[in-house]
């Protein structure tokens, strides 16, 4: 794309790279991935503050990175907010601002530094020392610094990862907000799921320095690609099956999961007899009802015995043994579990709705068929 | 009280910072965030001034610029007479064994300053020198003033190895404390207890200042 942020890198060591992200203008791209994944480095390599093997780094049309060409950070307009702010001690807030600006004449420095911090919501703050500050006060300060340099692309490092949850919800809000005022490629790297649920228009998943899955945060949710997107999204419910049959006509394959049958959303992509994993969200998770026995057919019963209800408030999560070895979860309301008497060693059925039953690849198979969504 | 040996020894030491602290700074720069190959060994060097006993690095620093050796001729063709036994061959030797003091206030300094607020100077569009002046710098001052201190307070107490390059010459090389020294071999008491007070409160008053400055940075 000639508009907006892209970036590849590749690196075998120190560190390992294999990503590739994308970031429109306007558009809040997520990094989400679990600690040690690679995710500030990519940042690091996208401001020029480290240098990878191989890869390419552009932002709007300007090439600022390839094998041969590497700019320095002081000539990519970007915008980096750091995990620890990293914040100009010896400076005021509007110091910290100002010298971020030195591309604007020096006469109208102060104004655009005021006019920044009001921005974020400091004003009346200009004079203070960052050691004088809040956490809050400081995440924003390093925001209005970086924003000072009008960056082609702003970079966030977990910006909420230090502050307490009621101003980290104010926070996102205030990001959200900037964000339709300030059209510029932003991306958050966070491993909190729910944060980038909420703010994000793509997430990107990254293990071990290489991007596994790009997508609208609800896409990927639903979607996951293969068995480590699932498991890196914290998907419970995670079982390998047997291909067995496609059922064009229904929109429906058929698998084999520890001799039951289960039909699950068509998925063409795998062949019959190929070994796959799946994955149901306990919500597609429906328990039959103890006083009503199952009239006919229902989809894809399965018979199992409760191994643990954990009551959290209105919700209890029950894991139910399937098959002696499989543990299956689901989340009912506490009022239900109390109505069907469900306790530990009670015998459940439960009906697996074909519409979440997504099928993806195994951790060990080839490559090849990566998805993006 | 002897004026002549004060005026020396503030003499040597001033001279000493001036030359030394600058040099210092770039040394100390470098072990700071450089990642050297070998960096302790390099470090070691630079400490060893504090474990020698005076009278080594004073028979070192003789053989290297006493007459003997190519540099002491070399300076006497140009210059016309020794470079030991002189007051530059004393400032040479003083910057020697200052360096640990001048070198190691500043590198602490230099690595407490956090990688991250370098980066990020240098990603506000701070260009390297503009960096280290508005932000790397400033934050290391209490360092750098504990550099200048220290190695003007250790110049002016330093004995052993002035007298081994100096020899004690009056008005060349004969600093305070080598004056106390004499002064008490020949028992003018008077005179000696004098010059020691004087030394005493000196370097009373410069560790003060260093320890005062490192407190400021500690509470701030």
């Amino acid at each position: 794309m000639s508009e907006g942020l892209y970036a590849r890198l590749e690196q075998q060591a120190p560190i390992p790279l294999a990503a590739e992200l994308r970031c429109a203008p306007g558009e809040l791209a997520a990094l989400v991935g679990p600690s040690g994944s690679g995710k500030s480095t990519i940042l690091r390599c996208i401001a020029g503050l480290y240098r990878p093997r191989a890869g390419e780094v552009r932002c709007n049309g300007a090439l600022w990175f390839d094998g041969r060409v590497d700019l320095r950070p002081q000539l990519r307009r970007v915008g980096l907010v750091f995990q620890s702010y990293a914040l100009f001690p010896h400076l005021s807030a509007l110091g910290n601002v100002m010298l971020a600006a030195g591309h604007v004449p020096p006469a109208q420095r102060e104004a655009k530094g005021r006019a920044l911090l009001e921005l974020v919501n400091l004003a009346g703050l200009e004079g203070r020392r960052p050691a004088e500050l809040s956490g809050g006060q400081q995440q924003r300060v390093a925001l209005a610094r970086a924003l000072a340099r009008d960056p082609e692309a702003l970079l966030l490092d977990e910006p909420f990862a230090a502050v307490d949850r009621v101003t980290r919800r104010k926070l996102q809000r205030e990001l959200a907000l900037l964000r339709e005022r300030v059209r510029i490629p932003i991306v958050l790297v966070t491993h909190d799921l729910d944060e980038a649920r909420v703010l994000a228009d793509s997430m990107t998943i990254l293990h071990h320095g290489k991007t596994l899955q790009r997508g609208a945060p609800a896409e990927v949710l639903a979607r996951p690609c293969s068995a480590e997107v699932a498991r890196l999204l914290d998907l419970g419910n995670l079982f390998e099956a047997v291909v067995r049959e496609h059922l064009p006509e229904s929109n429906r394959t058929l698998l084999e999961w520890g001799g039951i049958t289960l039909e699950a959303k068509h998925a063409p992509g795998y062949s019959p007899g190929e070994r796959v994993s799946w994955v149901v969200a306990p919500e597609y998770v429906i328990l039959h009802r103890r006083d009503r026995p199952s009239l006919g057919e229902r989809e894809n019963p399965v018979q199992g015995v409760v191994q643990e209800c954990v009551s959290m408030g209105e919700t209890t999560s029950v894991a139910i043994r399937v098959g002696g070895q499989l543990s299956l979860t689901m989340n009912i309301a506490t009022h239900h579990a109390r109505r069907n008497r469900l306790a530990a060693g009670e015998a459940a059925t439960v009906t697996l709705l074909a519409e979440g039953i997504h099928i993806m690849q195994r951790d060990d198979a080839p490559r090849a068929r990566a998805a993006r969504a | 009280m002897d004026w002549t040996a004060l005026r020396l020894s503030l003499e040597l030491a001033a001279c000493t910072a001036v030359l030394l602290v600058p040099v210092g700074l770039l040394i100390a720069r470098e072990l700071a965030w450089r990642n050297i190959a070998g960096r302790a060994w390099l470090e070691a060097l630079v400490a060893l001034p504090l474990v020698l006993p005076p009278t080594v690095l004073g028979y070192y620093l003789l053989s290297a610029f006493g007459g003997g050796s190519w540099l002491g001729q070399a300076y006497q063709s140009i210059v016309g007479h020794p470079l030991a036994f002189s007051f530059n061959g004393l400032l040479l030797a003083s910057m020697v064994f200052n360096l640990p003091f001048a070198v190691q206030p500043m590198q602490r300094a230099f690595e407490a300053i956090p990688q991250e607020v370098r980066d990020a100077a240098w990603v506000s569009g701070l260009s390297r020198w503009s960096a280290f002046r508005r932000v790397e710098l400033p934050l290391a001052w209490p360092g750098i003033v504990s550099s200048l201190v220290l190695t003007v307070a250790h110049t002016v107490g330093e004995f052993g190895v002035v007298l081994m390059m100096g020899g004690n010459i009056p008005g060349e090389t004969r600093t305070l404390s080598i004056a106390i020294y004499d002064r008490v071999q020949a028992f003018d008491e008077k005179a000696a207890a004098t010059m020691s007070a004087m030394l005493l409160v000196f370097s009373l008053l410069a560790i003060g200042v260093v320890y005062a400055l490192s407190d400021r940075r500690r509470s701030a």
